[in-house]
């Protein structure tokens, strides 16, 4: 199973400033090993989070995203000491939620 | 195969197969899935094949999106972008790279009471522009700058 995500939402102007940094390959399905052969493609397609049963953000995701990927947004009405959860699910129908406290 | 399933698949005829199972209750309601995953505008060529799997085929350029990232990349395989829609009833965000093998890299569904900006890292094949798409109240808007990159990031 991959490594847990990094979650840190603290409040910040009126909004909760969410940065997840995610562990995940990312293969494009372009690089090769060593002996030659393709390494298949295997990403992230699907991101979710939620807070209090709703969906804060969702994104689809292709191969160009980075390894190990990074995302940042805000949403409002969040507060200290409420949970948000996020989901990924890739292209190989593997899937990690974790979670974090609103600071 | 189950018979609720099997009576599910009977009954669908043309309609997809998401549907389907959401209307039989086989998808957990928190899998929160905003938008099925875009094959065809994920797996577009070129810019303009993606803006139009993604419905944009007819977009304006807009001084009311704003775009992050460095003029130069350092590192192609991670390049950090963050876009900032001031357009009101902003939808989506989403982030193209003309000259990577495909053209989108990323779309964000913005719910109300999300503020309409994301930040992200991307990889870039070569020195191209980057173009982040706005959908607000149906209609699509588009920004674009250049970003160099000296060390290409798609690998291959």
């Amino acid at each position: 199973m991959a490594d847990p995500m990094r979650i840190r939402a603290v409040i910040k102007d009126g909004a909760v400033n969410v940065k997840i940094l995610m562990s995940h390959a990312m293969e494009t399905g372009q690089r090769k090993d060593g002996d030659g052969k393709p390494i298949p493609a295997h990403y992230i397609q699907h991101v979710s989070a939620t807070w209090q049963g709703k969906v804060v953000l969702s994104a689809q995701w292709g191969t160009a995203v980075a390894k190990n990927p990074f995302l940042e947004f805000s949403f409002k009405g969040g507060q200290k000491g409420e949970k948000i959860q996020v989901t990924w699910t890739d292209n190989k129908g593997e899937k990690r939620t974790d979670e974090a406290t609103i600071n | 195969m189950n018979q609720t399933r099997r009576n599910v698949l009977k009954a669908g005829g043309g309609a997809s197969l998401y549907a389907l199972l959401a209307a039989a209750g086989m998808l957990r309601p928190d899998t929160a899935l905003a938008a099925d995953w875009n094959q065809k505008a994920f797996e577009a060529k070129n810019l303009k094949d993606a803006f139009d799997a993604l419905g944009a085929g007819s977009r304006a350029d807009s001084i009311g999106i704003f775009m992050t990232a460095p003029e130069i990349a350092e590192n192609g395989a991670v390049v950090p972008i963050g876009a900032v829609s001031k357009i009101p009833g902003t939808e989506s965000i989403a982030i193209l790279i003309a000259k990577n093998p495909t053209a989108l890299a990323a779309n964000f569904d913005i719910p109300a009471g999300t503020e309409p900006s994301v930040s992200t890292r991307v990889k870039m094949a070569e020195t191209s522009e980057v173009h982040v798409l706005v959908k607000a109240q149906g209609k699509f808007y588009v920004t674009k700058k250049e970003i160099k990159v000296t060390i290409g990031g798609c690998g291959g």
